[in-house]
Parts: C-alpha cells; sequence; structure tokens
C-alpha cells in the first residue's frame, strides 16, 4: 500500500504541475455548458426572411408587420422580383423569402382560398421545418383573425380543427438547456476518464520513464492502480463541478438521488478510464493517443443520443449501439436529472454498464504487460 | 566466479537478427566494458541482463539464479541507468531521488554513502526539475537514482553518449570509485578509447562477440604491424591504398591513415615508392595498435 501512496503523490504532483492539465478539468466544464447552452442552441431565435409584396394592400401590410412583430424573424422588406428569391437564397441573405402575390386580400376576402409562396433554405432540415411551421402559424392565425373579427365572416365558414392541447412531461417548458446539460456532463466526464488517462500513461512511454519504472520492483497492479486512480477521483470531482455550475448558473433540475448519481459516475469512470489504458496499451505517443481516441469519440459521442433521439436511429444502428459506452450513461443521466429515476426504472442500463466497465477494466489490464 | 553469466543468448527483431549466439561471463566486482558502434546490439544486450527484454533462446544467470524466472528478485540487485534519460523531468531532483528510494523500499538516507560524492554536485539544484539541468547533472542524477537502493550490479547503457569530455572523465572516475564499494559494473559504449577505463571488455559488432578480454590482451594479441601515414593529400592517399594489395587494411583515423601489414618487408619503403608514383608527399611511421585497430582488425577477420 505504501508503494502505491507514493505513485499517487508523485502523480499528483505531475498533474498540478502540467500546465495544460490543470487548466483543462476546470475551464472545460464552464466553456462547454456556455458553449452548448447559449451559442449551440437548437431552438430557433432571429432568423432572416426577405418579403416580397406584389400586393401592396392593407391586409398584405398586416401580415408584413405580424411577421416584424415575431420573435423568431428579421424581415426585411424587398422590392417584388421574381428572378431576386433564388440570389438571395444563395447569398444566404435570407432563409425564406416570401411572395404575397396581387390579389391576395382580394382572394382572401372572396372565401376561395388565398395563396402566397414560401420559399425556404432547407440545407438545414430541423430549422427548415421549424420556419415553415412558424410561417405558417403566422399566416393562419392573421387569416383566422381577419375573417372573423374584422369583416365579420360567420366563424364557421372556416373549418374547425380538432383542439390538440399538449402536455410535456420531464421539461414542460421544452428547455433546450435541460436537455443539453446532462449530455455536457457525461461528455465531460468522458474526457477527463479516457484522455487524460490515455494520455499520462503513454507519456511514461513517451518519456522513456517507463523504462526506469520497469526495473524497479513496483508490481503491475501498483502501478496501473497509481496511474489509474488519479483520475477516476479527478473525474468524480469534476461531475460535482459541472453539475455545480448546472444547478447555479442554469438552475438545472435534479429530480433524482445525488447518491444514485454519483454511483453511476464512479461506475462510468471505472469504464472511461478502462477504455483509456486500453487506447494506451496500443499507442506510443501521445499524438497517436489523440488521433486514435478523437475517432471513437466523435463516433460515440453523436451515436450517444446528445442532440438527436436515439430510437430513431435506424436498427443496425441501434445494435451496434450497443458497444457505445456513452450511450449508457447518457441514459442513465438523463434519466436521473430529468425525470427523477430510481434503481430499479434504470435497472437494465445500469446493470450493462457495470458489466462493460468490468470486461473493459479485466481486459485492458491484462492487455498491459509489464515486463515485454 | 561468475556473477553474470549469458549462455547462447539469440535475439531478433522480424527478420534482423540483433544478437546471435552470445556467452559472456561477468566476474564479481568486475568493471566490464561492452563496446561497439551504433546498432552492434549493445542496447539489446543490456536489456536481456537487466530482464527488461527476453531473449528468443539462452540463459541468463544472475548469481547463479536464473534471471527470468526470478526477475523480481533480480529488480532488487540491479541498478540500471538507460541511454535515454528516464526519470521524470517535472520532479524536482530531490523528488525524483525520494521516488525512487521509496519504491525500492528505502530511503535516501540509508545509501547515502554510496551517493554522496556525485550528490553533492546536484545538491545546490536539488529543487530545479530535472528537466531543466544540464546533460551532465541529468546523467549524475541518473546515477544517483539507480545507486539509491544500493545494487550489487550496476548497468549503464552509453552513459558517455552525448557528453562532454570533462563530464565524461569525472563520469568514469565516479564509477571507478563505485566498484571499489565491490559493485559490478557493466557499461556500454561506442567510444573505442574508453574501453582502457574497464578491467575487460566484449568487442560487439553485428550481434556477435568479437572477443572479450583485458583491453591491455587485447592490444597485446594484435598480430600485424601498424603504421601511422600522414600526407596534405590524405583523403587522395586513402583512395589510391586502398587498391594497394601489398596492404591488408587502410583505416581514416582523424588526420591520419592507420595501414596493417602481414608482411615482414619494409612496407615504409614500399608505401612511399607506390605514392611517390602519384606525386604525394607522406610521413610513415611504425606505431602501437590502439583498440580501435584491434577492432577494425577483428571485424575484418570477421567478414
Amino acid at each position: 500500500m505504501r508503494v502505491i501512496y507514493y505513485i499517487l503523490q508523485k502523480e499528483f504532483k505531475q498533474i498540478f504541475r502540467n500546465r495544460i492539465m490543470l487548466p483543462i478539468i476546470f475551464v472545460i466544464p464552464f466553456v462547454q455548458t456556455i458553449v452548448f447552452v447559449y451559442a449551440a442552441t437548437l431552438e430557433l431565435k432571429n432568423a432572416d426572411i426577405s418579403i416580397m409584396d406584389y400586393d401592396k394592400s392593407s391586409l398584405s401590410k398586416r401580415l408584413i408587420s405580424d411577421f416584424e412583430a415575431s420573435p423568431f424573424f428579421e424581415v426585411s422588406k424587398i422590392v417584388p422580383n421574381n428572378n431576386a428569391v433564388s440570389d438571395l437564397l444563395l447569398k444566404d441573405k435570407a432563409k425564406a423569402v416570401i411572395l404575397i402575390p396581387q390579389g391576395f386580400e382580394k382572394d382572401v376576402l372572396s372565401l376561395d382560398g388565398a395563396a402566397i409562396q414560401i420559399n425556404i433554405n432547407a440545407i438545414d432540415g430541423q430549422s427548415a421545418g421549424l420556419i415553415n411551421v412558424y410561417i405558417q402559424q403566422i399566416v393562419n392565425s392573421l387569416a383566422i383573425k381577419y375573417l372573423s373579427s374584422d369583416i365579420n365572416v360567420q366563424i364557421n365558414t372556416i373549418p374547425a380543427n380538432a383542439e390538440i392541447r399538449s402536455r410535456f412531461w420531464y421539461n414542460p417548458g421544452l428547455n433546450f438547456k435541460y436537455y443539453i446539460l446532462p449530455g455536457i456532463l457525461v461528455i465531460l466526464v468522458t474526457m477527463m476518464g479516457t484522455f487524460l488517462t490515455a494520455l499520462n500513461l503513454v507519456r511514461e512511454k513517451e518519456m522513456g520513464t517507463i523504462e526506469q519504472i520497469n526495473v524497479t520492483p513496483i508490481k503491475k497492479w501498483q502501478f496501473i492502480t497509481g496511474k489509474l486512480l488519479p483520475f477516476w477521483i479527478i473525474g468524480i470531482i469534476v461531475m460535482g463541478f459541472g453539475l455545480l455550475i448546472g444547478r447555479l448558473l442554469y438552475n438545472m433540475p435534479f429530480e433524482g438521488s445525488i447518491s444514485l448519481f454519483f454511483l453511476a459516475t464512479a461506475i462510468y469512470l471505472i469504464l472511461a478510464i478502462g477504455l483509456g489504458l486500453l487506447v494506451s496499451d496500443y499507442a506510443n505517443t501521445q499524438q497517436q493517443v489523440m488521433f486514435l481516441l478523437f475517432f471513437f469519440f466523435l463516433v460515440f459521442v453523436l451515436m450517444s443520443g446528445i442532440f438527436t433521439s436515439e430510437e430513431s436511429m435506424p436498427d443496425w444502428a441501434q445494435a451496434v449501439n450497443r458497444i457505445n459506452p456513452i450511450y449508457y450513461f447518457m441514459k442513465i443521466i438523463r434519466a436521473i436529472l430529468l425525470k427523477g429515476a430510481e434503481l430499479k426504472n434504470i435497472l437494465t442500463e445500469m446493470i450493462s454498464m457495470t458489466v462493460y466497465s468490468i470486461l473493459v477494466m479485466v481486459f485492458a489490464v491484462w492487455k498491459y504487460r509489464k515486463t515485454h | 566466479m561468475n556473477c553474470i553469466e549469458l549462455n547462447n543468448i539469440n535475439k531478433s527483431f522480424g527478420t534482423i537478427k540483433a544478437l546471435a549466439d552470445i556467452n559472456l561471463n561477468i566476474k564479481k566486482s568486475e568493471f566490464f566494458g561492452l563496446i561497439g558502434p551504433d546498432g552492434a546490439g549493445k542496447t539489446t544486450l543490456i536489456r536481456i541482463i537487466t530482464t527488461l527484454l527476453i531473449p528468443d533462446n539462452g540463459k541468463v544467470f544472475i548469481n547463479g539464479i536464473s534471471a527470468f524466472k526470478n526477475f523480481k528478485q533480480m529488480r532488487k540487485i540491479i541498478g540500471y541507468m538507460p541511454g535515454k534519460f528516464s526519470l521524470y523531468q517535472d520532479l524536482s531532483v530531490e523528488e525524483n531521488l525520494q521516488f525512487f528510494a521509496t519504491v525500492f523500499g528505502t530511503t535516501i538516507h540509508e545509501n547515502y554513502h554510496l551517493i554522496e560524492d556525485i550528490y553533492v554536485r546536484l545538491e545546490p539544484f536539488k529543487n530545479r526539475r530535472a528537466g531543466a539541468l544540464s546533460g551532465g547533472m541529468k546523467q549524475k542524477l541518473a546515477l544517483c537514482c539507480a545507486l539509491i537502493h544500493k545494487p550489487e550490479f550496476l548497468i549503464l547503457d552509453e552513459p558517455t553518449t552525448g557528453v562532454d569530455a570533462v563530464s565524461r572523465q569525472e563520469f568514469w572516475e565516479m564509477l571507478n570509485r563505485l566498484k571499489k564499494e565491490g559493485i559490478t559494473i557493466v557499461v556500454s559504449t561506442p567510444y573505442m578509447n574508453e574501453a582502457n577505463q574497464c578491467d575487460r571488455v566484449a568487442l560487439i559488432q553485428k550481434g556477435k562477440i568479437l572477443q572479450t578480454d583485458t583491453p591491455e590482451n587485447i592490444v597485446a594479441s594484435y598480430s600485424k604491424k601498424l603504421y601511422s601515414l600522414k600526407s596534405d593529400k590524405l583523403y587522395e592517399s586513402y583512395k589510391l591504398l586502398e587498391k594497394f594489395d601489398k596492404l591488408s587494411a587502410v583505416h581514416l583515423f582523424g588526420q591520419e591513415l592507420h595501414l596493417s601489414t602481414n608482411n615482414n618487408q619494409d612496407t615504409t619503403k614500399i608505401v612511399r615508392e607506390f605514392l611517390d608514383k602519384h606525386k604525394i608527399e607522406v610521413k610513415i611511421s611504425e606505431i602501437k595498435p590502439i583498440i580501435e585497430d584491434c577492432f577494425m582488425d577483428l571485424m575484418l577477420n570477421d567478414e
């Protein structure tokens, strides 16, 4: 045990002297939460749209002012010119171009149905869909308002729609922050565990210090324990730190039990650190570690369900995803934080993750040989 | 008594034969040198002796015990200083020493007498990070760390490579003092002139041992006559003499040529006449061989 204590002492000294590692540990939680929550948001705000008004009637002007009043759009009025449509979209001056044809008001009044043309840049399909929905909402509500109150058309001439009242569970305000914050915590812990562990282990190879360690009586398990334990501890601290930022800065919900949350973190860190150890068995330089991990990390994160629903992936991808360590933890953490899940609700994921952790760690340790 | 014994060691890396049938006996308290050019197999051999590398076949006995079966025991009695600086650059001098002392289950204090001579020179820098030390200081620290557990065997891989001439001399003096403490020392070096610092040396080339003996005996066993040649047109003479069949070998030695011959003829005269034809004036004198001449000769015989 004394030997492990000295290795730990040495490791922490080195970590705290490392000019890059320490800032990374404490700056990343801030930067990631700020970037993802405020900048990389999926909510639609201030989309540029252009409106070409051929009608120039009072109704078309009201429609334009309704668009201007919407928080979703930034409207610019363009002199009507059919050829300009593709130009506006191509040069990215507008996300959507709306053409109000001549006779729009007249058509509405005749109750035969009026048409306006909407052209949307759909390179980003998700926001194109949102823009379409918002535009239609504005147009429809104006049409109903106009016909029913302003010109006293009998309301029963407008087809009545079945009213759907939705209630959104676990995130009633459809707050993007609450969806993404638990995901960021998961990424954070993965980076701490896997990247730092692998870099730290390979550094011994790269600097040649492993050669000197190998001629000492340090046993394999002592060395590995001394090398891995610091990152397990750091991972848990960083998780607590990230959680604190989420609570204080973004008022992130915390419905579940804190002990279950940290139990899951502790188990997942074994998996993350085991992967780091495994990578360091194959890589010889820190550069190789970065390339190798970056490849896996990107795939795992994208498939983990952080931005997109895991269930909407094709069957084969869902099957492949069973080897994705981040997938399990992402599910568990979201369930605990947002749904207030108890152990019995997430038992399958917890057991899978625990078994996975043990398998990876055992294999990585077995692969790591002190003498070649 | 042989305390390091190597029997028929072979080691290949892929298709490259790094060591072929190495047999070596090193005696207790001996100062033993492994001498050979880069790529001769010195480091491979040293890593096998320190049990860091397992040979394809052959056996290593240390103190009569099979080294690989009992490698844990070996760790305690071997002190190893790798060719590349392998201490923690981000730990200070003192922290490095402390760390290696504790992992060997000892303290700096316990074996201080062994490193005192070396450590006093490091002491002013004891709080400096190892990475910020000069080459000579790094080497002294590495030696201290290799000695801190009072090993019976000190094994050093090219300790003097890349070190200035003064530090190099100092280093050999330190090793000689350690030898007086009864430590068996095995050292590898590519510098032939350093052979004279050792009690016995093994000359290694292309994974084979050419000869093992004391430096004096190796020089004495040189059977040919050796001449030194100096000239203004050294390289031209070298090119001409290479094709001159009355000599057995010609080697460039810095600012002179070394010519060797088996014949009892008057070599001075023959060479001078030969080069006269090419209008080259030379100074020739018979000289005594040094280790490097012996090495060149053995190398030629081997080929």
